[in-house]
């Protein structure tokens, strides 16, 4: 066996090149693998930040303090391991879930969950689609809304409370990633979690639910009901045919 | 003893072995734990009672344990296992600081720990394979500047000026992961468990899947690699069939592989331009992958007769055969109509699977089986036990895939599938789910053999331990008092 396992017999000129110059210089080595290894993620990312890669649209509204409290618990549950949040463009999927998303829709998701994997349907039109009481039921026993569903249930969600000075964290922070929110937005989180909190009890009652504004499955029922509510009456708005 | 019993003209160097048994072990227990997590997580889909009913126990929950564990604490351990084991020995030296190297592993080992404390309880930032919150991400980001500096310090110190092929391929490992790991987790924090990425949208989704395809890249392949380029010569007793190949290959993977994320977004609102980069760079990719599966098989050559007995070559034939196979089947699936059939179907999992259980886990065990009875001077316990873990692993794979594929295939397109009237063909979401229920066992046949096999590991590796030492033959066991 030759040394290190090289077949020295098959080294041409540019091999020992490379021999010379890289495989005796760790240093210059690694600042040429460096250089390898950063050039595509510069020519693909950097552009994201220039008009060329991003789209922007007054029309999508940033989350309110319930909705960022229900999005993080759609984080928090891995619920993109199942469900998308993504209709492509194509035929069959605009007929099963409407229009398909645009990069404005997205633009204060963080972190973003287009998912991967759709052992579920996709989320992303699923806003407006269900009345309140069908996401409480399901969330609460999903063969009770969905015959045969594979889904775990996920009653203690009907439990767990949110609380509004966590919120009001997450709101601070995502304002200074650059989310939109005034001052007012950020002193006002609990009067606005109870307000739209209220709105929603209000209609669970209707169907009978009993519950109270501060609990998480209300907060999940905030969120999932507005996920792309805007972007398509935006799209309707524009007239763009799908 | 002096240093004069050595032969004139060799250097004797003290390695450090102890770093790499703990490596060779915490590789051997974590596999095991993540592979249950996984056929855990299989028999949900197929069964969802086995959710239990329990916050803690979700699907949503367990699968971002299961791939942590195989990637971050199965595979990773393999890498640094490896790594410190062939490193000292290509650069003839020990590693620059006993030190830092218990502090990369203690530290690794805690932040697997961490991550299996965290994500059953929900704490998650849910960005796929970059799933630790941000305290754990600094963590990691100290370990492995702690693995970055013992690396390059060995390397300065080494007694051969020659670099060779396995430590290229480990280098853009510590380099790449450093890159990756950090720009992906530039976040802001809103409480301890919780932060939001400085990235919003597609620039979040972009920044991600360069990082999640690279992980791929440069966790699951480049350090692989190196271990092919040191184990395979070593347990075929051949030399590298090709240096030139082996130059050509390394530079146009790492440049390659690194635009190749966006494969991930194809059909997405992400600009059209990144989206084709992505592709284009994704079918490139087929050619320095197969440089290196080729340049691993053809060092065989002359050697093949060795197969039929020595278990140890079965697994990295097939470990490198399915390499290639999953670097081919990649660049396909990256193909922009392709993609359109196979994005969010099981397919994508079949193929993540010929990747990690053929190609990462094959591998690994060849290079578990061949460390063993030279990291603890002791002849394998169960001999014949390694050629049946070969075989189970093996149909068990394939079983795996199979059934994934047919999924895969049949649900992407009966979800795309349109009638004469121009409606949907399946409307209703849920039949769908269940016409995979029969693959979803099958593929949890394939996953629980693979299992076993590992199972049949960790038992060999512990009798194997426990058994009496080798006696050494050719070095005297008493020298001359001197």
């Amino acid at each position: 066996m030759a040394e290190n396992g090289m077949d020295h017999g098959s080294e041409k000129k540019y091999g020992q090149f490379h021999r010379r110059v890289f495989e005796s210089n760790a240093a210059l080595f690694a600042v040429a693998a460096t250089v390898a290894i950063l050039i595509g993620g510069i020519v693909e990312i950097i552009p994201m930040f220039t008009p060329a890669g991003t789209e922007h649209s007054e029309a999508i509204t940033p989350y309110t303090p319930l909705e960022v409290a229900g999005r993080d618990i759609y984080v928090s549950e891995g619920c993109y391991l199942c469900h998308s949040q993504w209709v492509r463009p194509m035929r069959a999927e605009i007929l099963r879930y409407g229009p398909w998303s645009r990069a404005w829709e997205y633009q204060y998701d963080r972190p973003f969950q287009l998912g991967s994997r759709r052992i579920g349907p996709d989320l992303h039109r699923v806003g407006n689609k269900y009345p309140d009481a069908w996401h409480y039921e399901h969330m609460r026993d999903p063969r009770s809304t969905t015959p045969g569903s594979v889904m775990p249930p996920y009653p203690w969600l009907l439990d767990d409370r949110i609380d509004p000075e966590d919120v009001r964290a997450s709101v601070i922070a995502l304002r200074k990633t650059g989310t939109p929110y005034t001052d007012e937005d950020v002193a006002g989180v609990e009067e606005s979690l109870a307000e739209q909190g209220a709105a929603i009890v209000a209609r669970l009652a209707t169907a009978g639910i009993e519950t109270t504004p501060d609990r998480s499955i209300v907060a999940l029922i905030a969120y999932l009901q507005r996920l792309g509510v805007e972007g398509r009456a935006e799209l309707e708005a524009q007239g763009v045919e799908y | 003893m002096s240093a004069a019993t050595a032969a004139p003209g060799r250097i004797v160097v003290d390695y450090d072995d102890d770093i790499v048994r703990k490596f060779f072990l915490a590789t051997v227990i974590w596999g095991v734990v993540g592979m249950l997590v996984g056929v855990i997580i299989a028999l949900q889909l197929a069964w969802w009672p086995a959710n239990l009913g329990l916050p803690w126990t979700t699907f949503g929950r367990l699968r971002p344990l299961h791939t942590n564990a195989v990637i971050f604490a199965f595979a990773g351990n393999i890498c640094f296992t490896g790594i410190y084991h062939s490193m000292q020995r290509l650069l003839k030296t020990r590693m620059w600081s006993d030190t830092l190297s218990k502090i990369h592993f203690w530290g690794w080992q805690l932040i697997i720990v961490s991550a299996a404390i965290t994500y059953p309880l929900g704490i998650t930032q849910s960005r796929e394979y970059a799933e630790l919150i941000w305290p754990i991400d600094v963590a990691v980001t100290l370990i492995w500047v702690v693995f970055a500096i013992n690396f390059f310090g060995t390397l300065a110190i080494r007694k051969v000026k020659h670099i060779y092929v396995a430590i290229w391929f480990y280098m853009s490992f510590v380099i790449t992961i450093a890159v990756l790991h950090i720009v992906n987790n530039l976040a802001m924090p809103a409480t301890f468990l919780r932060s939001y990425p400085i990235y919003s949208g597609m620039t979040d989704a972009l920044v991600q899947w360069w990082y999640g395809h690279n992980a791929v890249g440069f966790f699951l392949t480049t350090p692989f690699l190196g271990l092919m380029y040191y184990y395979l010569p070593k347990a075929a007793d051949r030399p590298i069939y090709s240096y030139r190949l082996s130059i050509i290959h390394f530079w146009g993977l790492i440049f390659l592989y690194i635009w190749a994320g966006p494969h991930h977004l194809l059909y997405s609102g992400l600009p059209d331009w990144a989206q084709t980069l992505g592709m284009v760079f994704s079918i490139m990719l087929l050619a320095p992958s197969w440089g290196g599966m080729l340049n691993g098989l053809l060092t065989l050559k002359g050697a093949w007769h060795k197969l039929r007995t020595d278990p140890i070559l079965k697994f990295m034939v097939v470990g490198v055969t399915f390499y290639g196979m999953s670097t081919f089947e990649g660049p396909m699936m990256s193909i922009r109509s392709v993609n359109g059939l196979a994005h969010f179907t099981n397919w994508v999992v079949g193929h993540v699977h010929s990747g990690a259980l053929g190609w990462n886990g094959m591998l690994t065990f060849a290079v578990l089986y061949w460390l063993l009875p030279r990291l603890w001077n002791r002849e394998v316990a169960y001999p014949k036990m390694v050629t049946q873990h070969f075989w189970l692993a093996t149909i068990g794979i394939v079983i795996y895939t199979v059934a994934m594929w047919a999924a895969g295939l049949m649900e992407g397109l009966q979800w795309r599938a349109v009638n004469d009237a121009g409606q949907l063909a399946n409307p209703i979401f849920i039949d769908i789910v269940h016409r995979l229920e029969p693959f979803y066992w099958l593929r949890l046949l394939g996953g629980t053999l693979y299992f076993l096999g590992a199972v049949m590991m960790l038992i060999n590796v512990f009798k194997t331990i426990r058994g009496p030492e080798r006696v050494a033959a050719a070095a005297p066991a008493t020298a001359p008092a001197s």
